[in-house]
Order: C-alpha cells, then structure tokens, then sequence
C-alpha cells in the first residue's frame, strides 16, 4: 500500500499509530503519516474522517498524553504540550478560520504574541522593516499598516503565511487554505506553496479541492472513518481525481436505511435564477443562478462539500435568512411566493432543521414542550395567550410518535442526547405543518441507531406528501435516502442525478469541479 | 433538594432567595425586637421601594431579552416634572397628568426601542445616552426647581385604601383583598392539579401542595393582618396595589403569552428565534418601550409620594431595579428570569435596606453590604453552573430528594467536538 520507495529523501515528521478518544468515540485509530523533508503531502478524507483532530495532534491542540503513538518530528520524539510547543519547534497551523484581529494593522497581526523589543519596548521601525520583508516573501502588495479588516480573505491569508514564516517555520500545516478564496486568489497561494517549497519549507495541505491537490502535492495521505488508508504518491503512482475519490469513498455502507417506496408527484416547489450576494463581502455571490425544484413526496438530496454554498442556498430560499438577495423566483403549486422573512417563509409551508443544532437551532435554556411549539406558538394559543396544556399535549404526543428518549417534555433539551436533541427539532418543525421540509446536515454527531429513527421520520413525511430536501455532507447517507441529488460547487449548482444513476464516485467528481457544459 | 424545588419552583438562585428573604426577615425581627414586622414599618417598606419594584418588572424583561437599561431614573425624572408641570400649567385633572404620563413614556420608550432594535445599538449605550438626556430635560424643563403637585395626584404614591362597611377594628378592603388573593393561590394551585392529572403529566405530591399553600397563604394573611392593623387612616398602600396589579399581568404576560415567551427566545437564543420566524427587532423594540413606560410611571408614584418632581429624582435607581434582577435569578446573557423572581431580589434589597436602618447602621456601610450581598447572590449562580450544579444549599440538602439527577450529556458534546473538528 505504502509506496514510499524513494528512500533517500529524509522524514522531518512521521505520526506513529496515533490514537486520539473522545469519551465513547474513536476519533483517530492507529493512524499514521509520513512527512518527507521539503515536500507538499495533502490529506484528503471525507468530512468527519479525522484530518483536522490528526492536525489538533500535531499541532499540540490536543496535547500529549491526551493521545496515544508517538510524534517523531526531526528525528526526535515530541511531547508538545501546547501550541505554543509546536510552534517552537517550527510546526505552525494555519487554521479555516482565520486567526487575525481585524482591527489591528497586517503588522501588527503578523507580529501578535511575537513582538519585536528592545529593552521591554515594541520596536516599531524594526517591525516595519521586517514586515516589509516578509510580506514581499508571500507576494503581497500592501502597506503593512493597512488594517486587516480592509483587505480581502485572500490577502489575510497571505498575511497568515507570513505571520508563519516570521516564527521561522519548518513544517507549514494548512487547513483548507481556499475554500473561501476566488480562483485567483486560490492559484496565487499555491504559486506561493510551491515557493515555499523550493525554499525548504515542508507543507501538509488539507483541502477538499482534488484538483488542487493533484496540481500542487508530492504525496497524498488518505484518511477514512478515522484510520489512515494508503499513501499515494503523486508522480510515482500516477495519481489522478478519481484515484484519490476511490480512496476517499472506498467503503462499504454502515448506516443502513429502512425501506421506503416512493410515491412522488407533481413539482409544486421550484426556485429559478437564484442569486444571493455573500453578507459581508460586496461582490461574493454565495449562490451563483441556482435552479432547483421539488417534486411532493420526494426527498431530494443537496450534496457538496463544507463551504460549497448549500447552506447559504437553503437558509436564502428560507425567507432570505443569509446573505444578501440579488436576484431569483420561487414558484409554489405554481404560483409565484416572496419569501421576505423567516415568518413568511413559515407561513408559506417551508420549515429548515439547522446543521448547527447548538448555536442555530435549539434555546438550549428551553425545556421540550417550549421547544416544540417554538415555531408555532399561534396553533396553540388564543387571543395571544398560550394554553398550557395544548403546548403538553402537543409535545408529549410528538415525543411518543418520534420516541424522543425522556424522563417528561419538561426536561430542559440540553440535557438531551444530540439524536433526542434532533428528534425534537424535527418534532418543532413537524408541528408547523410544513409542505417542504428542509433538512439540514439532519444527522450530524447523531449515533447511529438514532439515524436509522430519524431516516425512518424524514420517509414519513415524505410518504404524507410533503417535499423533503436533505443537505448532507454524508455521500452514502444522501445516496441511501435521497429520489433525487443536486451537487453544489462553490455557490453553483453542478449537476442532478437520479437515485438509479448516482455513486459516490460521479458525486465527488460533480463536488469538486465545475460545470463542465454551461 | 428537589421536594423544595418543587415546593417553590423556578431555578436553585430564586428559591435559595426566598431562603435568604425570609432568613433576613426573621433575623432583623430579632435583632431589632420585633420593629420589623410591625403594620407601621411594613407599609413604610412597601411604600418606599414600590417605585424600585416596578422598575425591576420592566428591567427583568429587558435583560431576559439580554438587554440593559440605564436611563430608567432618568426617564422616571423626566417624565415626573413633565406630569407636574402639565398639571401646575394647565390645570389639568391628575388622571389627566397619568395618562401624558403613561403616554410620555411610551415616546421615549420608542425613541430608545428605535436606537436598539431597528438601528441595532446595543442597548448599554443608548440607555447611558438616555440616562444623560433626560436627566438634563428633567433639570431644562423643570429649570431646576421643585415643582409640587396637588394633593389628588400625591394618592397615587402615599395613598390608601379607604375605611369602608362595618367598624371590623381592621380596614376591611384590606382584609377582602388579602383573603381574594389567598382564594386565588388556592384556586391555581388546585387547578394546576387537576389540569396535571388530566394530561397524565408528573402531579405533585399532595403534602407537596398543602405545604405550599399553608407556607404561602400564612404569609398572605400574616402580611393581611399587618396591613390591616396600622396606625388609623393608613391599611395596603395604593402603590402597593399598582405594584401587586403589575406583577400579576406581567407574571402572566412573560409566561402565558406568544409576546413573552418571544422575549424568553430572542434573550436565550436570538438566532434561533429568528429562524423559527419570531421578529426579534419588534420584540426588542416593545421590550426597551414597555421599560420606558414603566419607568414614567415609577416617576409618577415616586413625585406623588414626595408632593414634588425635583432635579434630582431617581438618581441611582437603575442600579437598584438591576441588582433586584440579578439578585432574583436571572442572567447576564438573556434568556433566564422571572418577574416574581426579581421582586423577591428587590424585596431582599429593600429589607437589607430598611433593618440595617432600624438597626441603626449607616448609609455607608449599607452600601458595602448592598454591594456584598449583589455579588455573593451572582457568585452564588455562577459556582452552581460550574461546578455542576453541585450548590451550597444543594450540599446541605443533598440528603433530601433523588439527589443530582443532572448529567451532561457527554456522547453529544464529545460527538459536536468531532463533527466541528473534522
């Protein structure tokens, strides 16, 4: 499997068997990862399959002792115990989320935590002169007093390298450098990464973007559920998308699914031309002329990847509750509907479960029977006034129907399970009576048991002939549940395949490139 | 632990405040010999920290939207000259001068709700540019001086009920009202049973209920008697009615309305109360009106008990009306509280106020214990969510109950930490 046959290079890094345990969860089982000295290796897995919590590893995020397996890094065995540690010896992370203060000048960022004294006192001119220096060094163009909030994402990013290469780094770890950056911006930093290279600096590079990968690394690490699979090597294998997809997805389904026979009927939910502009920056479109509809009865899937804009589609469409609307219709039992608001989009028949249960979806103050009629409080009350015992009633009926796991609908839902969790959210939105039901990431952090109870729910309500969308970062659980799939890439929709006629091996390929006919 | 949970409800800082209320009640009983619980007293209390209460009725709501209002003081100055003016220059009747009272407030209610909701500035910094502006239209209108208000409009703030029907030896309203209000716990309380066992929801024990309502109408009738008994010519306080009146619709408002449980979710979560479509601007607009309007009205009650509006009326109060808040439960980041909860704080605070004067302690030191007994109360919460519910009172009870029955839910957290890590 392992085909490292060039010898002669020198290891700067090799992860020996490292475990890492969540109470109750394997996140990392005896994973290992060779780095040789002066290359770009890329990680490549599925969401969820442990490349970030192996970099939290690394990077001393998770520190020693909390692991098991060793970290040998120079030829010596490290114990970082903290990132402070890794960064010492040279190892710096650069994370999605960016880590700069917006307020404070590119100097000033690059030099946080690292500033440049003389006798106890900031040496602003020395600063300045090496701040120069180093922004050169990444190819960016920017007076180093610009502040940060004024530049795009793709400088910030450069500014990260830079604040990098001032702590002197020797193994430079990137967590999906471009996933928020333009085509541009993203050529540029790889340009960069390859410079980097030719200046000794080593990379691992963690991208969801196979032709990137396949364009800039030497080697390529595959990570699956947890374990590490194979190590490709670029040039000596012959490696292309579709091998590092196959490595990817290569695994039988776990999750199974209970049996459903669709009965669908006529599209009675459509959205044409949609154009939504990003919240923030001016002129990012989130989603870039999106088509879609929705048949009754059908459950139809969105795949693509974190960040390719199936969240922003779904919350835009649901009363335009991200971004900014630029353009686009929405048609209901062919009628033409505006969405202004939340409100009007609940009014008109539409509900959205959140994939961020925690910080999006539940009041986690709020015991079940508040939760479940949360979102329609006016079906259980009148003249304004809540009738308590509708609101139990409702609730422990919902509780019994979905087999919500607890003691009363008067347990507070952080107490909850996240599958129990789950179960009331979907319970909340099931009481709106809605006619399209958007889901989600519905089983994220979920165990499996409960996914086969939520599966079982999102089937039923399709059976009653309500239309389903399920946005899922799971291929196998999109493929087990959905009649139809969009696939999404970077704000555009890609392509739709029919149940009969998708693999996870031609929705990876539709996720992770453009269209290729307009 | 949890027989007295259930016997009070609400969460563990509330109920611990009940302890400590009637703890401080029966200590400064003793330590004055009984000058605490006499009629005179007692109504002097009410009378005197009314205007404080109803603060704390409308502060409660505004930090359960996760709010603040520091121009409650202010507002309640401003809106108190502009009233005895109004009816010092144009003779108006005094029900007249409540009404442009009332509605005074709701203009400026408006004006600070805009800033805050619609202009999206957080509520800190436009209430502390409240509390400037209309602490300097107080002094600009009133240039200043007193203005004394006529003796029909003094009755809203010293006022009490009348003598009527046969010579009892007690004020006889006052004895109506507390027997109704008595009838009432009863009634609920039976209710609530009943309604429980038709659900087939949890029903509490019945020696859980008699408990309760014997230790609650005890102290209504106690409280009645004390009332009813004072010096000839006095009996329960009219603002002590506007006061019990406030409580009732705002405790039913915050929790049996759509209205007040919007308030609960923008204040516990405000991104998830939008995307089950409530509007939160309009919930954070009425939240900062209503406080205005409440606080018009504190200024009316306070004017009418002083005979006259000054320049320096209701300075410090919204210090009060947010201790009694925070004392009462609820929290700083929204979303937790209770109006029953923060007229219990803000009875803590005026019994600490009012024995440590009888007592004969000084206005200094009464501060330093104010200021004491404010961050031991919120230092009190914040142990008990830390360290896992395990509270003091929760020790010393530990024996009592089903014991902690409060586990995180690790399999979750510990799943969320993945799925965000991945």
């Amino acid at each position: 499997m392992t085909s490292l046959n060039t010898h002669s290079d020198p290891i700067i890094l090799e992860m020996r068997s490292i475990t890492k345990e969540f109470p109750g969860v394997k996140a990392l089982a005896e994973v290992n990862l060779r780095v040789k000295a002066g290359e770009i290796h890329a990680i490549c897995g599925e969401n969820g399959a442990g490349k970030s919590t192996l970099m939290k590893v690394l990077s001393g995020v998770y520190p020693f002792g909390t692991y098991t397996g060793d970290i040998v890094y120079q030829s010596e065995v490290q114990q970082f115990k903290d990132i402070r540690a890794s960064e010492h010896a040279g190892i710096v992370i650069i994370h999605q989320e960016l880590a700069l203060i917006p307020e404070l000048s590119i100097m000033e960022n690059i030099f946080l935590g690292n500033e440049p004294t003389k006798r106890g006192v900031i040496d602003w001119a020395e600063a300045r002169v090496r701040s120069t220096e180093l922004l050169a060094r990444v190819g960016l163009r920017e007076d180093p007093e610009t502040p940060i909030k004024e530049i795009g994402v793709g400088k910030q990013q450069l500014v990260e390298i830079a604040k990098a290469l001032n702590k002197s780094v020797k193994l430079l770890i990137l967590d999906e450098p471009t996933a928020a950056l333009n085509e541009s911006d993203s050529q540029h930093l790889l340009d960069l990464m390859l410079g980097l290279k030719g200046r000794g600096i080593t990379s691992i590079i963690i991208s969801h973007k196979l032709n990137e990968i396949e364009q800039i690394a030497d080697s390529i690490t595959i990570i699956r559920d947890g374990k590490s699979i194979e190590t490709l090597d670029v040039k000596a294998d012959g490696v292309d998308e579709d091998r590092i997809i196959k490595g990817m997805v290569g695994r039988t389904l776990e999750s199974r699914f209970p049996d459903h026979e669709p009965k669908i009927g006529e599209v009675f939910f459509e959205v044409k031309n949609w154009n939504v502009g990003h919240p923030q920056v001016q002129d990012r479109l989130v989603c870039k002329n999106s088509n879609f509809f929705v048949r009754r009865g059908e459950i139809v899937g969105f795949a693509g990847l974190m960040g390719a804009g199936r969240t922003e589609l779904a919350r835009s469409v649901f009363g335009r509750s991200y971004g900014r609307f630029l353009s686009g219709q929405i048609y209901m039992n062919g009628k033409e509907i505006e969405l202004k608001s939340v409100k009007h989009a609940i009014d008109a028949g539409l509900g959205y479960v959140t994939e961020d249960r925690k910080s999006l979806g539940l009041n986690l103050l709020d015991d079940i029977k508040a939760t479940t009629v949360s979102a329609n409080l006016k079906k259980v009350s009148k003249h304004n006034v809540i009738d308590a015992n509708k609101v139990f009633t409702v609730a422990e009926q919902y509780r019994k129907s979905l087999r919500t796991k607890a003691p009363s609908v008067e347990e507070g839902v952080a107490k909850l399970s996240g599958g129990n969790q789950q179960k009331v959210v979907l319970a909340k939105w099931m009481f709106t009576d809605p006619e399209l039901l958007i889901l989600d990431e519905p089983t994220r952090g979920i165990d499996v048991g409960a996914k086969y109870e939520i599966y079982g729910i999102i089937q039923q309500l399709a059976n009653q002939g309500k239309g389903v969308i399920v946005i899922s970062s799971e291929l196998p659980e999109l493929l087990g549940l959905s009649d139809r799939i969009y696939t999404i890439f970077e704000g555009a929709i890609t392509g739709v395949l029919n149940k009969d006629e998708a693999s996870q091996e031609n929705l990876m390929k539709l996720m992770t490139s453009a269209r290729k006919t307009a | 632990m949890n027989a007295l949970k259930k016997l009070f409800g609400g969460n563990t800082r509330q109920f611990g405040m009940i302890f400590a209320l009637v703890a401080l009640i029966i200590f400064f009983q003793i330590a004055t010999d009984g000058r605490t619980l006499t009629p005179g007293n007692v109504i002097n209390l009410f009378n005197g920290n009314s205007y404080i209460l109803i603060l704390a009725i409308g502060m409660v709501l505004v930090i359960i939207a996760g709010h603040i209002d520091l121009s409650v003081g202010s507002v309640a100055a401003f809106v108190g000259v502009c009233v005895a003016l109004f009816i010092r220059d144009w003779g108006i009747p005094w029900y007249l001068g409540v009404l442009l009272g009332l509605l005074l407030g709701v203009l400026i209610g408006a004006w600070q709700g805009f800033w805050t909701a619609y202009v999206g500035i957080p509520a800190f910094i436009v209430t502390l540019a409240g509390m400037l502006i209309f602490r300097g239209a107080n002094q600009y209108v009133g240039k200043s001086n007193t203005i004394p208000v006529p003796a029909d409009f003094q009755k809203i703030g010293s006022g009490y009920l009348p003598e009527i029907g046969p010579p009892t030896g007690y004020n006889n309203l006052t004895l109506l009202l507390g027997l109704l209000g008595a009838a009432f716990v009863i009634f609920s309380e039976i209710r609530s049973r009943r309604n429980a066992k038709a659900l087939g929801a949890e029903v509490p024990e019945a020696w859980v209920s008699i408990t309760k309502l014997v230790l609650i109408c005890g102290a209504i009738l106690y409280a009645t008697y004390l009332f009813a008994t004072g010096r000839p010519g006095t009996s329960f306080p009219i603002p002590g009615l506007i006061l019990a009146a406030l409580v009732l619709i705002y405790g039913f408002i915050s929790s049996k309305t759509v209205i007040g449980r919007h308030i609960y979710a923008v204040g516990g979560n405000r991104h998830a109360a939008e995307l089950s479509g409530v509007q939160s601007k309009k919930v954070n607009f009425l939240v900062m009106m209503n406080m205005s309007v409440l606080a018009g009205l504190a200024g009316m009650i306070f004017v009418g008990r002083s005979t006259a509006s000054g320049p320096f009326d209701g300075v410090g109060w919204e210090l009060d009306a947010i201790a009694a808040v925070f004392i009462g439960g609820a929290a700083v980041t929204g979303g937790v509280g209770t109006v029953i909860g923060s007229i219990v704080g803000g009875l803590v605070m005026a019994v600490l106020n009012n024995g440590l004067q009888l007592l004969g302690v000084g206005a200094d030191l009464t501060q330093i214990i104010k200021g004491l007994v404010l961050l031991i109360a919120v230092a009190f919460d914040v142990y008990n969510k830390t360290q896992g519910k395990k509270s003091i009172i929760g020790l010393m009870f530990k024996n009592f109950g089903r014991g902690s029955e409060l586990k995180p839910d690790e399999t979750t957290s510990t799943k969320e930490v993945i799925s965000k890590g991945a």
